[in-house]
């Protein structure tokens, strides 16, 4: 391996499908994962927002679980479900629990409590005043979450190469088994390019899902 | 069970090869990567923190340093050891430890800096403090909860990083691991991947600890442990 470049341009340009489909896996994993965590976390930090006394156990588990160095938690599941996209997945869907409780519980909690009190003067049912004024008043601190969950699991995505799995962490791998630079530099900066382009279309979103959080920036 | 007879077993913890070597060396890598990002990022993160300019740069390192992951970074500096004539099972590792421990540190002491009372700042300079007086009795110590909040980030990262070096063929716990995995031993993998995980924790409370005895006295309880935590701001990437 020594002196060869560390990207060959023409192996780029006869493996753009090879490229394409490890970056397309990448995606799907990454996906899965935030759209699962995002639904576990919601479950689990509306119960913390009721009883305030589930709160310090469930932040504490998540936190163990976010502690875990990534390859030991994957590998911990292999015995039970062997080398497949469910062993990755529960993995990264761990990983983004505590980010994505910790955010909503924040968003929550930042509601006023005088807009609290004019939904319940309004005559809103909890689940409703839950549904369209907390939930939708939290958004953007549930986004800012989102979006570290995001750019955070299209890292680990790439370790779980390691069980098999892996999308541009395969390619890299690759790289490295055949001392071939190329594939482990595609590889990496496209996850890095991945990860900077979701972040960016994640905060598109949230701007257009929370319009009055500009209006109310503009005013003078 | 067969975890726990693994781990019974005096032959595995003998040796080269054995348990307290690869704690001992596990340990000491992610020490010494801790220790030497410490050395470059805290005087910048202070200097960033007390003049109050940079904040930008900062902000972008540390979205960078989540963006980039361990293992990329670490198979990135592979071909580059190669070339430079350099042992790939050791240093591609460290370099990848100690670039990921940066942005935390920077982030969390500049953040800790920023977070010290202006009026405070403004009564030191009144009071005729120099700048680096400033910094040093007054700045520094009220920023250090947050400041070591950061250094226990980079340092739980940095000892599930070195994991991933048994990868490329260093040493540490992940060896059991990648070993376990390689020869379908499935006990010598899980006993492996349940010391790391300790590991892990045990320097979280170890460094949670630390903070709670060098915390000053003058700061409210609730001030004392950490401070950043309920933002998301100071949350780097889990280990790897």
């Amino acid at each position: 391996m020594p002196n060869e470049p560390l990207i060959r341009w023409n192996w780029v340009a006869g493996h753009l499908d090879e490229i394409g489909g490890a970056l397309g896996q990448h995606v799907y994993l990454t996906s899965i994962a935030i759209a699962l965590g995002l639904a576990i976390s919601l479950g689990l930090a509306l119960v913390a927002h009721r009883y305030r006394r589930t709160e310090a156990p469930i932040t504490w588990v998540a936190g163990v679980i976010y502690t875990i160095p990534s390859l030991a938690l994957f590998v911990v599941l292999i015995p039970v479900t062997g080398l497949s996209t469910t062993t990755s997945e529960v993995g990264l869907v761990g990983y983004t629990l505590l980010i994505l409780i910790r955010n909503i519980l924040a968003g929550l909690d930042g509601v006023p409590a005088d807009v609290l009190e004019a939904a319940d003067a309004m005559g809103l049912t909890r689940p409703q005043r839950l549904l369209r004024v907390e939930l939708p008043m939290a958004l953007p601190v549930v986004m800012a979450g989102v979006r570290i969950a995001t750019v955070t699991t299209i890292g680990l995505v790439t370790v779980t190469a390691l069980i098999g799995q892996g999308g541009l962490g395969q390619l890299m791998l690759a790289g490295f088994i055949n001392l071939f630079p190329t594939e482990i530099y595609v590889g990496a900066i496209l996850s890095v390019v991945l990860a900077v382009a979701a972040d960016a279309a994640l905060l598109l979103l949230q701007r257009a899902l929370t319009p009055w959080t500009r209006a109310s920036a503009t005013r003078p | 069970m067969q975890v726990v007879a693994w781990l019974a077993d005096p032959a595995h913890w003998q040796g080269t090869d054995g348990i307290p070597v690869r704690i001992l060396e596990h340990v000491e890598a992610s020490g010494l990567s801790v220790l030497a990002a410490a050395v470059i990022a805290l005087p910048i993160g202070l200097a960033v923190g007390h003049s109050g300019r940079g904040a930008f740069v900062i902000g972008s390192l540390a979205n960078l340093g989540r963006a980039l992951p361990s293992f990329a970074l670490l198979l990135m500096l592979i071909p580059v050891a190669v070339n430079l004539r350099l042992d790939f099972s050791t240093w591609p590792i460290l370099g990848a430890m100690v670039l990921l421990a940066i942005p935390p540190m920077i982030t969390n002491a500049h953040a800790g800096l920023r977070g010290v009372d202006r009026d405070l700042v403004e009564a030191a300079r009144g009071m005729g403090m120099s700048g680096p007086q400033v910094l040093l009795r007054l700045e520094l110590p009220l920023a250090l909860p947050v400041i070591l909040t950061g250094v226990r980030l980079a340092a739980v990262q940095v000892v599930a990083t070195y994991t991933l070096g048994a990868v490329a063929g260093g040493g540490g716990l992940g060896r059991y691991i990648y070993d376990g995995f390689a020869r379908q031993d499935t006990p010598r993998m899980l006993a492996g991947a349940g010391l790391v995980a300790l590991l892990a924790i045990a320097t979280d409370v170890v460094f949670e600890l630390v903070a709670r005895i060098t915390a000053p006295h003058g700061l409210a309880a609730g001030e004392r442990s950490g401070g950043m935590e309920p933002t998301g701001v100071a949350i780097s990437g889990p280990g790897v």
